[in-house]
Order: C-alpha cells, then sequence, then structure tokens
C-alpha cells in the first residue's frame, strides 16, 4: 500500500505504456479521454435561431490510471472540475465522452440499474457534514442506510452489529451514545465521523472524499485526516481526495493531479510535483499558500486575474491569460487585449485614462470570446492612425519593461484598414499532457519540448 | 512597522510607539441565552495602533467573531457588554446606537465573509458606492463619488470600465474584493475583517491578503484580522493575538510568537496546523470548554500536555515576556516571579494527572 504516512513506496506512474520499474499495483480504475459537459440552458429565442448558448466543459478529457491502494489528490482553484470528475467517477454525473473501466465494464456507459450494484464499492464523502447528513434521521438511520439499499443484512441485529462497528472504527465511541442522536446534536467533526461511518459500512472499495476537511475547524482537520488514514489501512481503501489546499494534499496524497478548467495540467507522484514544479500553474498554486514559518517573507509574485468563466474557456492552454511565461502560439485571442488595456488603466490618473480610453470606440468588440482577428474602432474624434499609434507605443513600451509582458508575443500584426485597427494575433496550440523526459511526471504546457504535438 | 505617513515617521524617528487608534480594556460580552449568560468574551485587553494589522487566532467557537464585532458594538440585541473599547478617546461601550451608527463607515469598518449576500444583485457596483459614500458624506457630487470609488476599486483590481456592471457579472474573489473596497471608500481608521478569504481559493486569498498588507501602507489603517489560517497570520499580520475560551491567552509581535510560541495552547495550534511541512499528523485532544458554565482555573487545563496540578483552580496571571509578547500560564508566570508559586498551593506545581479525552469530544 501507497500510503505516504506508512511507507516510503510511492505509486509508480505509467506514462503512457512506460511501466514503472519495482512492484506495478493493481490498477483500480482506468480512465481515458473523460467528458463530462453540461448542456447551457440558452432561452427561447436562442433554441429558435439555433444558436446553442454553449456548454460548461466541467470536465475536458481526462486521462487518470487509479492503482489499488493509492491516494491521489485531484488539485485545482474553484471551478476546475475536481468535484465533477470525482462524482463522475463514481457514476453520480453521467459522462459525455470518454471511458471509466472497473472491474471490467465501463462505468461511462452503464444504464442506472447495472450501476447500483457497482455503487457499493464506490463512496462518497462530501464537503458539508451539515447537508450530508438528513436531519430527520437518527445516526442509526444515516449510517446504516447503504445497508438497506443495498439489502446487505439479514435482521436488525446484523443491522446494528455492523453500525456499531462502523461508529467505533470511527471513534464515534462508544456507540450506545451516538445511535440515537441526531445530526444536529453532534459537532462538525463528530458529523464528519458519521458521514465517513456510513461510507465505509457497505465495505467499499474507492473513496471519493471531495474537501471532507475544508469546512471544519483547524484543530479537527488533522483528526479526520489521521482518521481517513486509519480506515485505509484496516479497509484496503483506495481514495480520491478532492481539494483546493495544497498542504493536506501534500501530506496526504501519492499521486497529485493539478486541475485547471476541466483538464489535468500535471500529474505525478506527490514529491515530484511537490519539489520541482513544471507547469506555470502549478508553481503559482504552490508561491501562493501562506505558510507558518517566520522566515519566510511577504513578496510574492501570484498570477494577475481569476480562473476565467468555463462556459468560455480561453483559446489555446486555458492558462494563458495568467501565465507570466506564456509563448506566441499560447492561444492570444481579442479578449486579451481588453484585459491588457484595463490592467494598464488600474494605475493611470483619471485624465490619462480618460484619455486613452477615449482613443477606442467600443471597447465591448474584444469581449467576444475566441477572436483571433478583432477590428477595433477608434473613439469618436480620432482616426485609426492615433490608434494605431497608441498601441504600438504600448508594445514598444512592453518591450523594455520586465517581467516581459508575453501579451506581445501573440499579436502577430496591428494594421489600419478601412478606418479601424486589425489586430490579428498568432494561430493558437492546446498544450496536450505529455510525460517529461527524466520524471514520472506529465505536463501540459508547451514550455516543454516533447509536449508539443 | 512599514508606515508611510509624516506621523508616522515622525514617532518613529522620535523612537516611540504610535498612540492606539483603538485600546481595549477588560471587556466582556455575555450573550443572554436560556440556559444563561455564554460568556463568549470575558476580559480582554488590547491595542491597536494606526497602521498596523492584528491577527485574532484560535479554535472555532473561542469568541472571535464576538470580539470583532464587540468593539464594533455589533452584537445581537439581548447582549451585555462591559469594559473600555477606547476609540480615539470615545468609549464605544454603551454609546447610542445612533453615534455609533455614524461611526460606522467614516471611521469604523467591518468586512464580513460571504460576499453575495452583502452585495444587493439588483444594484449596480456603482449604486453600491453611492449609496455609500451619500450615507455619510451628503454634500458629494456623482463626479467626487465616482473618482472616490474607482479609487478604491483600482486599489483592489477592479477595472473602471466595469464601474456599471451589476455584481454577478464578477466571480466570487472579485466581489469579495469590491466589498472590501465598498468598506475601505470611506476610509475608516479602524477595520475588522472576519475571515475574509476563508471561502476563496489560495490565490485569491493571497492576492487580497497582499492588498490588505498594501492598504496599512498607504492608508495607514489599523486591522484586526480574523482568520484560522495560521499562514495568513504570519504573512500579513504586525501583532498576533490567540484566543481561547473568551481570553486572549498570548499576544505579541508576530514573528516572535511564530518563531517561539510561549503559551501551551499557542504551541499546541501551530503544531496541529497543517501546512506545506507537515510530515506527521499532530492534534490537541478535545474541545474547546462550554462557555455557558463557570470556569475556574486555566481554561486550556483539561488539554493541556504541561498542566500543573494548581492549574484546574487557579486562573493564572498575565505577565509580560522579553520582546513585549503577553502570556497567561503559571509556567511563564512562575519563571518570571517564582513567588507565586505559593498560590498554587502545596502539589500545585506537580503534573496534572490528564484525563482520557475520547476522540469524539471534539469540535
Ligand atoms: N450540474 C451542473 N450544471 C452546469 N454546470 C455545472 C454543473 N456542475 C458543475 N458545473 C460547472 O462545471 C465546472 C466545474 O465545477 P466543479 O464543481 O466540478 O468544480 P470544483 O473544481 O469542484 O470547484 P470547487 O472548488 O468550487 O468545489 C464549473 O464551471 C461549474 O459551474
Ligand atoms: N448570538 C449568539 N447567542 C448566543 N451565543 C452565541 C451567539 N453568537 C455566538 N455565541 C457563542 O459564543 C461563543 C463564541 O462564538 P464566536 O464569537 O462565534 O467564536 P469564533 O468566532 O471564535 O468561532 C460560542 O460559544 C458561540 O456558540
Ligand atoms: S502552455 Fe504553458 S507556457 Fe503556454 S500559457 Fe499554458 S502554461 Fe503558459
Ligand atoms: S496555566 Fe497550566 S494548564 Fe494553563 S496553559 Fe499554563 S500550564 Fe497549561
Ligand atoms: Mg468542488
Ligand atoms: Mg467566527
Amino acid at each position: 500500500m501507497p500510503t505516504k504516512p506508512d511507507t516510503e513506496s510511492v505509486a509508480v506512474l505509467d506514462a503512457d505504456g512506460g511501466a514503472g520499474d519495482g512492484a506495478r499495483q493493481d490498477v483500480l480504475m482506468e480512465v481515458r479521454d473523460l467528458q463530462v459537459h453540461f448542456g447551457m440552458r440558452g432561452g427561447a429565442l436562442a433554441r429558435l435561431t439555433g444558436r446553442k448558448k454553449g456548454a460548461v466543459k466541467a470536465v475536458d478529457g481526462v486521462d487518470l490510471t487509479l492503482r489499488k491502494g493509492e491516494v491521489l489528490g485531484l488539485v485545482g482553484e474553484s471551478g476546475s472540475g475536481k468535484t465533477t470528475l470525482g462524482r463522475t467517477l463514481l457514476g453520480l454525473n453521467r459522462a459525455t465522452g470518454g471511458s471509466i473501466t472497473y472491474r471490467g465494464q465501463d462505468l461511462a456507459q452503464l444504464r442506472e440499474g447495472r450501476l447500483r450494484p457497482m455503487r457499493r464499492m464506490l463512496q462518497m464523502v462530501f464537503q458539508d457534514p451539515h447537508a450530508s447528513l438528513n436531519p430527520a434521521m437518527t445516526i442509526r438511520t444515516a449510517v446504516g442506510h447503504p445497508l438497506r439499499i443495498h439489502g446487505l443484512v439479514k435482521d436488525d441485529d446484523e443491522y446494528d452489529a455492523k453500525v456499531t462497528d462502523a461508529l467505533e472504527r470511527v471513534g464515534l465511541t462508544p456507540p450506545e451514545r451516538f445511535l440515537d442522536k441526531f445530526p444536529a446534536d453532534l459537532s462538525g467533526g463528530q458529523k464528519q465521523r458519521a458521514v465517513l461511518a456510513r461510507a465505509i459500512i457497505a465495505d467499499p472499495e474507492l473513496l471519493v472524499a471531495d474537501e471532507p476537511i475544508s469546512m471544519l475547524d483547524m484543530s479537527v482537520r488533522a483528526k479526520i485526516l489521521q482518521l481517513m488514514l486509519d480506515l485505509k489501512r484496516d479497509l484496503d481503501l483506495t481514495y480520491v481526495y478532492v481539494t483546493h489546499d495544497l498542504a493536506s494534499a501534500k501530506f496526504f496524497c501519492d499521486t497529485i493531479a493539478i486541475m485547471y478548467l476541466g483538464r489535468i495540467v500535471e500529474i505525478g507522484p506527490t514529491d515530484q510535483v511537490f519539489s520541482d514544479p513544471k507547469h506555470p500553474y502549478t508553481k503559482a498554486l504552490l508561491a501562493a499558500i501562506p505558510e507558518p514559518d517566520p522566515h519566510r517573507g511577504v513578496p510574492r509574485d501570484l498570477p494577475r486575474g481569476e480562473v476565467p468563466d468555463a462556459a468560455q474557456p480561453p483559446l489555446g492552454c486555458s492558462f494563458h491569460p495568467r501565465c507570466p511565461v506564456a509563448l506566441a502560439g499560447c492561444g492570444w485571442e481579442a479578449r486579451d487585449l481588453r484585459a491588457l488595456l484595463e490592467r494598464r488603466w488600474l494605475d493611470l490618473p483619471p485624465q490619462e485614462y480618460a484619455r486613452e480610453k477615449g482613443l477606442i470606440g467600443n471597447l465591448d468588440v474584444l469581449s467576444a470570446p475566441r477572436l483571433t482577428t478583432v477590428a477595433l474602432a477608434p473613439g469618436k474624434g480620432h482616426d485609426s492612425a492615433e490608434l494605431v499609434e497608441y498601441l504600438r507605443q504600448l508594445r514598444e513600451e512592453a518591450s523594455e519593461t520586465e517581467p516581459r509582458e508575453p501579451f506581445w508575443r501573440g499579436v502577430t500584426t496591428m494594421r489600419e484598414d478601412g478606418g479601424q485597427v486589425v489586430v490579428e494575433f498568432a494561430a493558437p496550440a492546446d498544450p496536450k499532457l505529455l510525460p517529461v523526459v527524466d520524471s514520472d511526471v506529465r505536463v501540459a504546457c508547451h514550455l516543454y519540448g516533447e509536449s508539443q504535438a | 512597522m512599514a508606515t508611510t505617513t509624516a506621523a508616522a515617521e515622525a514617532a518613529d524617528a522620535a523612537g516611540g510607539e504610535r498612540e492606539p487608534v483603538l485600546s481595549v480594556r477588560d471587556l466582556r460580552v455575555w450573550y443572554g441565552t436560556e440556559r444563561g449568560p455564554v460568556r463568549a468574551v470575558d476580559g480582554v485587553t488590547f491595542d491597536v495602533r494606526p497602521g498596523e494589522t492584528l491577527g485574532l487566532v484560535g479554535e472555532s467557537g473561542c469568541g472571535k467573531s464576538t470580539l470583532g464585532r464587540g468593539v464594533l458594538g455589533l452584537t445581537p440585541t439581548g447582549t451585555a457588554l462591559s469594559g473600555v473599547v477606547d476609540f480615539k478617546g470615545t468609549n464605544l461601550v454603551g454609546l447610542p446606537p445612533k453615534r455609533l451608527q455614524k461611526l460606522r463607515g467614516p471611521d469604523l469598518g467591518l468586512i464580513f465573509q460571504e460576499p453575495m449576500t452583502r452585495l444587493n444583485p439588483l444594484m449596480k457596483i456603482s449604486e453600491h458606492f453611492e449609496e455609500a459614500l451619500r450615507t455619510h458624506e451628503r454634500k458629494l457630487s456623482k463626479t467626487a463619488i465616482r473618482e472616490r470609488a474607482l479609487e478604491a476599486l483600482r486599489g483592489m483590481g477592479i477595472p473602471p470600465s466595469r464601474y456599471n456592471s451589476y455584481p454577478h457579472e464578477f466571480s466570487g474573489g472579485m466581489r469579495q474584493r469590491i466589498m472590501i473596497a465598498l468598506a475601505l471608500v470611506l476610509r475608516p481608521a479602524f477595520v475588522v475583517a472576519d475571515e475574509p478569504t476563508t471561502a476563496l481559493d489560495v490565490l485569491v486569498e493571497a492576492q487580497i491578503i497582499k492588498i490588505l498588507a498594501d492598504l496599512r501602507k498607504n492608508f495607514d489603517t489599523a486591522l484586526v484580522l480574523i482568520t484560522h489560517n495560521l499562514g495568513i497570520v504570519a504573512e500579513a499580520c504586525d501583532r498576533v493575538a490567540v484566543m481561547y475560551a473568551g481570553h486572549i491567552v498570548e499576544q505579541g509581535d508576530a514573528r516572535e510568537v511564530f518563531a517561539n510560541p510561549q503559551h501551551p495552547y499557542t504551541k499546541e495550534l501551530l503544531r496541529s496546523t497543517i501546512s506545506l511541512s507537515t510530515t506527521g499528523l499532530h492534534y490537541i485532544p478535545g474541545s474547546p470548554p462550554d462557555l455557558g458554565r463557570p470556569l475556574e482555573g486555566c481554561r486550556f487545563a483539561a488539554r493541556c500536555p504541561v498542566a500543573m496540578r494548581g492549574c484546574e483552580e487557579h486562573e493564572p496571571p498575565e505577565v509580560v515576556l522579553a520582546g513585549g509578547v503577553r502570556s497567561a500560564c503559571w509556567h511563564q508566570a512562575l519563571e518570571a516571579d517564582p513567588s507565586l508559586g505559593e498560590e498554587l498551593g502545596k502539589d500545585g506545581r506537580e503534573p496534572l494527572a490528564v484525563k482520557e479525552i475520547s476522540v469524539a469530544d471534539e469540535a
């Protein structure tokens, strides 16, 4: 079993066919090109005009190999698709593409009826312990629920014995004290213990734990993590641990998958990902963690901006608008020009801001997603010559400023055309998740030559 | 302390400390409940100086939010307050609600946790600022309001071109930054931020913490930052106060306290925090005591790994240690003044036999 705190051995990641040396572990679940797209309900008008409002690509082409006894961490910011991926692994969300091979069957294709017996083996622990227990059910009823749905006990005595055993395992002792309590009588940590008891009572193989400690007080977090480690050891469990807390992931996981906007951008053994992060996003995440170490200084370079809207993801590499080292082909588009201008204007005194903004007619033409060519009209009282001059001057200034603004790498031309200024961007390329030489890590970034398509 | 105002420089040059903007003395905040009073804050004393950030940490239920609201007079009805909250010479405790209301905004600010519940979804961002500024500065023209608002928003990284957008057009992180801009547009001298980043991601959280750090530099704002994230305190606070069961058990320079924690509770709290350097799990058994029951002695005694017999009955006095750190624990008190030992009684210094605490008895 590769759980870090127990042993030194680390799950060896199988980088596309390259078998890791050492004992290969049994594969529990194999995920290939998994997609979960949520349709967005456009208005009636959108349907009439046949214009689809698009889809949220919550999970967009994920490959994973989950080994028995492994703890896999899914890490990323809000909206990166961690929860959706975790739920889909258990058949709680429908995949819209790809496969999930488990015990010789493809969970992504199974009908609900065939899926139900599988669910006994695949359990989920949710973030909010208060919301995951029915307030009207006693702990006895709630914890034993899976026994009833899967018909795993013959009589009440066996039921009670199993519930008692589960409560003991999660530290809710003596069980008699808790059996007839309601969730409202329990503290947050006790509730999460009860939720864990329910998750393990049907003797599952895989537990997907979605931020199981993030709603708990800090002093309780270590206790719940310790309990999860104990359960894993005693019951031979495999975990998928969903979190945006890198510190607990580092301690708890054998393998880390860093997600950004529905994709895995970096995956590998935890120690390698933390000691030598490859993807610029991984580096940014690690740099952002505040550490209770009094010797570490305040200044940190943070990536600008925030996670983009998943319904309208950026072109090329989704991280490019925030990436400090992006290249020409990383997906630059019209929206990035708007962001660049707005960032510049933040620092200008009001008059200068008004003057510069006045040079440009309507900024909104820059808001349409995925435009690699855009025509920008000059503002009232200005002409295209002034506007193109302004943009060229910005580029000029940027070429003399460190750190170098990567945006301009992506601009191929800026020219006047029919009273407007046409800006063209380099052709975008989608980075693929590919192995990095001399490591067990795979990364999706154009900076790593091997991963260029 | 990095402050940029002339006053600060003068004070620094004179080698003296600046006058506190807020002085809290023996503050008590008791909630009236059916079971009797809940002593959520039970005799707390501290100062906050201009441009200073004080981090307030402690387990859930130790009274941090109550203290934060108490100093601003924002406690629910049926709450009893006593003690002194001296804000620039005025005692806020017992001040009529009308006068407190007047101070709120231009002098006292509060930043809450959930941004969406505080912004009106039907009002543009511009309208939020107009409302906030008009309430307190009636004569401001629309242009002046716009300028003030854009300046505050700019400080939070919200572009001027988004001034007329609605709250739902922003991400959660941006909304939280807008909330902070709204609280700060009136340039309050003193702000309480209650877990302002708990619901946010690391990157957004780091951005906000950076912004708060700039703030005290640029506007000389004094800030009380309530958080469960000790990393944030270490990075963003000048001083830290550790709360346990309604008391401040240790306070002092943040770096000093983290580098060299004195009070057993501070030590345990630091040890049980999961950080990037965590290699083994540690936790404090049990949970903080019920503040609705009368408590005697040291409130941490039942969970303290170095408790002595006398600790259970005798409340430890606060002592000032090297570097100005204050701690309320018998160990430090005895070191400072061994004669205090008599108070602990005959076997008072013998180790306290630890009662087994069930893992389930927790918060
Ligand atoms: N049922 C749904 N219908 C439409 N969109 C959805 C649905 N569930 C999730 N999404 C969208 O899919 C994307 C990924 O969401 P998901 O909840 O998986 O993210 P997450 O990484 O778990 O985020 P968090 O850290 O906030 O929990 C988001 O843009 C979200 O809005
Ligand atoms: N409105 C209230 N009425 C009664 N008790 C309260 C109220 N608000 C908080 N408390 C109690 O006061 C104590 C301190 O709570 P709080 O200030 O919220 O702590 P913290 O912010 O440190 O978690 C707790 O015991 C809590 O249950
Ligand atoms: S592919 Fe790599 S370099 Fe290009 S934007 Fe993405 S992370 Fe940055
Ligand atoms: S006074 Fe006694 S019980 Fe309290 S913290 Fe100090 S040693 Fe522990
Ligand atoms: Mg989630
Ligand atoms: Mg609180």
